[in-house]
């Protein structure tokens, strides 16, 4: 059989975009799936595509999430290709998530806290058996869900409340000075990396790895005994100081998922012992990627990776420079380019290697 | 030679609308230039800059287009080369993004290029000056696997620590009798800064020194981007007793005969068959057309290229 040299042309590259076309489509006797449908209905995909993209635009979301089709790593790409060539005004003021609108907040570290356990819409106590009835055609709209008789408590208490008379958890004092916050989309990263820095990176990770990163410190690799102090969702004002203002307008609102994971007490010099916080934010609804973060950020407070021997979870260079998955799927399928260059350089010395080995056998048996 | 755009898949009218010239922003451009700057005034290092995300993946070029797209104008005459050749998938899928979004003149003739993008190859024709040569690199860092950290590595760069390299240059010598490199060979730039060449093939590494032209080389997913201005000493790293030497073939083109170029292997059959052309896809062509004939000239790859040439 005869081999036809890998060459590729326009025409080919003109007609693998008419082919995935096609292919995104389906069965054209299947009616086509509007963007709104997507953004509606598939609302936890469109969430998962602004948090690892870092774009709050639903519908941006949801036409990357259709022309991806599906497949959400590559959504995030499209919205990052799209967002990197947007003008950056400036930094929010940070978000005031006390003052969210909460539509769920549940703490594991106490049976009740002020403001309530608000179990929300979550998965956690679904049975996971297929609803066959969600297959059926002409589905009946679903019943409608109860409204509380007394509103939420507002604004909502977080966990530093319940423990603010004891300082037993660590403080985040605001400092009025602070300079603005690390972008990442617009410096390299840098170490040892600040906070910022860090958590910046972290909600734009790929779900799975941080997933992965923090199930490896609850099984021991970098150990940091989590707990969820809290974990809440709903809605928050996003405000913004115009410099010619010079006070805070509200240019939006956005849905965030925030989680507060207690962990390692720790005694540092002249302070007493007091629980130390890992911190997740992301945007929409996201409990997994939330808590994630969070274990994965109180890991790498520690600063171990100067002391040695450190599990990859409290490592960070380890952590943020492979947590992006647009950085990582690119260099991983890169592979898929050719290399017969390279390769060719390989072939050459390989050979040579193999030639001279089977002249010193040959000498070796001639001297037998 | 201009080659025309194929098909986009957005008219140009919308793209026009939704993105600036050259795809970057004006800010991102300045932003690039300053880096670019300042790798040229320090040749070899590694200048940190924001790099952009891309609309084609990291691996694939992001660094060189970032380059390219930081100092192209509408004056400039672009080719873009992976593997040396043309008309690769992706050296056609970038020279057209350029073609679209720069609304350049694009070529294949190395000589006619105002810039010239690549992945792997440095083209064969001495470069001149006035010309720019963007390479495409996955990892800036040639200590990198020698020593994971970012952290160590910009440490050891800044006290100008190479004793590792050479003991891993050392230890081919033990275990193969020579350096054993292929592409990617280390280079010192100006006797101050470990630099890697990108994985060219060692064979390019002599074209980078004391070039006519400028080279620029980006890592967008590294986010870092280095120089080596014309007229500047690179030395391929080597001992005394095991001098740096490049690749040479027994074979010559089957296609136009060169003895002198590099040579790509082309598999003909399960049999082992196989013949050796040019990688540089311009060369070969431009030779061919001057009259010059390889063992298997009029073969079927040389139908195949004269097709795509036209």
């Amino acid at each position: 059989m005869a081999y036809v040299a890998v060459k590729g042309g326009e025409k080919a590259i003109a007609n693998a975009h008419k082919w995935l076309a096609e292919e995104r489509r389906g069965d054209p006797a299947v009616a086509e799936l509007e963007v709104a449908q997507v953004r509606e209905q598939l609302s936890l995909a469109v969430d998962r595509v602004m948090g690892e993209g870092s774009c709050y635009d639903r519908d941006l979301a949801a036409l990357a999430v259709k022309q991806a089709r599906g497949d959400v790593p590559e959504a995030v790409f499209l919205i990052r290709a799209y967002r990197t060539t947007l003008p950056r005004f400036g930094a929010s003021a940070p978000l005031d998530t006390v003052g969210m609108a909460v539509r769920r907040r549940v703490s594991a570290a106490f049976k009740d806290i002020p403001g309530g356990q608000v179990l929300g819409p979550t998965f956690d106590y679904t049975h996971r058996l297929l609803d066959f009835a969600l297959a059926a055609d002409g589905v009946a709209p679903p019943p409608e869900a109860a409204v509380a008789e007394e509103p939420q408590a507002y604004p909502m208490p977080t966990i530093d409340s319940v423990f603010a008379h004891e300082g037993l958890l660590e403080t985040d004092e605001p400092s009025a000075d602070a300079p603005e916050p690390f972008d990442l989309t617009r410096e390299p990263m840098s170490f040892p990396a600040g906070r910022d820095q860090r958590l910046q990176a972290l909600a734009r990770g790929d779900e799975g790895f941080l997933l992965s990163l923090a199930y490896s410190s609850q099984r021991g690799w970098g150990n940091t005994h989590p707990l969820c102090g809290e974990i809440r969702m709903g809605e928050v004002a996003v405000e913004f100081v115009p410099e010619e203002l010079g006070f805070p307008i509200e240019i939006g609102e956005i849905t965030v998922t925030e989680c507060q994971m207690l962990g390692g007490s720790r005694a540092s010099g002249d302070k007493p012992p007091q629980y130390m916080r890992g911190y997740g934010l992301v945007f929409g609804h996201s409990e997994r990627k939330a808590m994630s973060m969070a274990i994965v950020d109180r890991a790498l407070r520690d600063n171990a990776a100067a002391s040695g021997q450190v599990a990859p979870v409290q490592d960070e260079e380890f952590v943020l420079y492979h947590s992006d998955n647009v950085e990582a799927s690119g260099f991983v399928q890169h592979l898929k380019l050719p290399h017969y260059v390279d390769f060719q350089a390989d072939l050459q010395t390989i050979r040579r290697l193999r030639r001279e080995y089977f002249e010193r056998q040959a000498l070796k048996e001639a001297a037998e | 030679m201009s080659v025309q755009t194929g098909s986009n898949n957005a008219p140009e009218s919308a793209l026009g609308r939704y993105y600036n010239y050259a795809y970057l922003d004006e800010q991102t451009k300045r932003m690039i230039r300053r880096a670019i700057l300042k790798a040229l005034a320090i040749p070899g290092y590694q200048v940190p800059f924001g790099s952009r995300e891309m609309p084609v993946p990291y691996g694939w070029g992001t660094g060189g287009i970032q380059l390219t797209a930081a100092i192209i104008g509408p004056d400039d005459v672009y080719k873009c080369i992976d593997q040396g050749a043309d008309d690769t998938t992706n050296a056609v899928s970038i020279r057209q993004f350029f073609a679209k979004v720069a609304d350049v003149e694009t070529t294949e003739d190395t000589g006619a290029a105002t810039i010239i993008q690549s992945r792997h190859r440095v083209p064969e024709k001495p470069l001149k000056a006035g010309q720019v040569m963007v390479l495409q690199v996955p990892q800036p860092e040639p200590l990198r696997y020698l020593e994971p950290r970012e952290t160590e590595t910009r440490a050891m760069h800044a006290y100008e620590e190479y004793g590792l390299q050479y003991v891993s240059l050392y230890e081919s010598v033990s275990r193969f009798g020579r350096i054993a490199s292929g592409a990617n060979h280390p280079v010192m730039v100006e006797e101050r800064y470990l630099m890697a060449p990108s994985p060219i093939p060692k064979f390019d590494n002599p074209k980078l020194g004391y070039s006519e032209a400028i080279y620029l080389l980006g890592a967008g997913r590294e986010k870092r981007i280095y120089a080596v201005p014309p007229y500047t000493r690179v030395r391929s790293l080597d001992f005394e007793d095991h001098p740096f030497e490049v690749q040479t073939w027994e074979e010559s083109c089957a296609l136009c005969g060169a003895k002198d170029a590099y040579l790509d292997e082309v598999v003909l059959d399960d049999q082992g068959a196989k013949m050796f052309v040019c990688s540089d896809s311009h060369h070969c062509a431009e030779r061919r057309a001057a009259g010059h004939a390889g063992p298997m000239a009029g073969h079927q790859l040389d139908q195949t290229e004269k097709e795509a040439a036209q």
